[in-house]
């Protein structure tokens, strides 16, 4: 319960951020993106307003072994800079800078109901899904190879 | 470069990115989680997950950001210019690269930096270049006008 709790104000407060900093309208995160036009550095403030937060929180997360509710802390391991990891940042880079809607952002205008957010949600969640379907046949497929 | 000064809202900007700073130190602090958008949706469509009631809660969350502040005051603007056929494209690509890359710019980009992971580093670097270059060939290259 007391999970679920902070996991919606979390969302919430995302959300929010999202919103004031102008990060929900794909307009201004295109401005961004735009260097060769008129250029808007609104979203370098914003990463640097998050990461200076960050900084201090993961490095105090990183030295506890249970989270301040007494949960498992669930940090990813993984530490191989491999194909994947950069063809698929590439792929995800191509579809923000057709639109101008990365997730949070796109579920954020949805909620607003933005009809071509719910669009893009929608398509997202489609794949999403082609990926689980690609890495269930290939963990199939390494199964039988094994 | 020419930068728009018409559009750009530092103080703005920086507080907003503080509140997100806020939501991802407290998720880590309190879940021990990272608050990586993706990879919480993401979870949801795994058939062998079973933990999934508080990514709908954070999705769920996400989604009433607005509502709430639809209470206090207007909505800042959301300007879509792209076509739909253009943004269910942009869905897609969104949705296999995430999953693929493990993360977007939440996970990889807030999450990831704030953690100096190199992983993250790498994947950043990777969807900043192809953002600057696809908004540089749709601008610049196609013509500028809106697909």
């Amino acid at each position: 319960m007391k999970y679920n709790l902070s996991s919606f104000f979390c969302g919430l407060v995302f959300g929010l951020g999202l919103l004031l900093s102008g990060m929900a309208n794909p307009e201004k995160v295109l401005g961004f993106l735009d260097i060769a036009g008129l250029w808007d550095p609104s979203l370098a403030l914003v990463m640097a307003g998050a990461i200076g937060v960050g900084l201090i929180a993961f490095t105090v997360a990183g030295q506890r072994q249970r989270s301040l509710l007494g949960f498992e802390m669930e940090l990813p391991t993984s530490r191989s800079i491999d194909r994947p990891l950069v063809v698929g940042s590439l792929l995800f880079g191509g579809g923000w800078g057709l639109a101008g809607f990365c997730p949070g952002p796109g579920l954020v205008a949805m909620g607003a109901g933005e009809i071509k957010a719910i669009a893009f949600v929608g398509a997202m969640v489609v794949g999403m899904m082609i990926f689980e379907q690609i890495e269930q046949a290939r963990k199939a497929h390494a199964l039988t190879q094994a | 470069m020419t930068i728009d000064w018409a559009s750009f809202t530092p103080w703005l900007s920086l507080a907003g990115g503080v509140l997100i700073g806020l939501s991802a130190a407290g998720f880590v602090l309190l879940n021990g989680r990272i608050a990586g958008v993706s990879g919480v949706l993401g979870g949801l469509l795994q058939r062998q997950k079973a933990d999934s009631f508080w990514r709908i809660a954070f999705i769920a969350g996400l989604l009433s950001a607005p509502l709430l502040w639809a209470l206090v005051a207007d909505l800042p603007p959301i300007e879509v210019n792209a076509s739909l056929p253009v943004v269910v494209i942009a869905g897609l690509l969104v949705g296999i690269g995430t999953r693929f890359g493990s993360g977007c710019t939440s996970g990889h980009g807030v999450c990831g930096l704030s953690r100096l992971s190199p992983r993250s580093l790498m994947a950043t670097l990777c969807f900043m270049a192809a953002g600057f270059g696809t908004v540089y060939v749709v601008r610049h290259l196609v013509g500028g006008s809106p697909l």
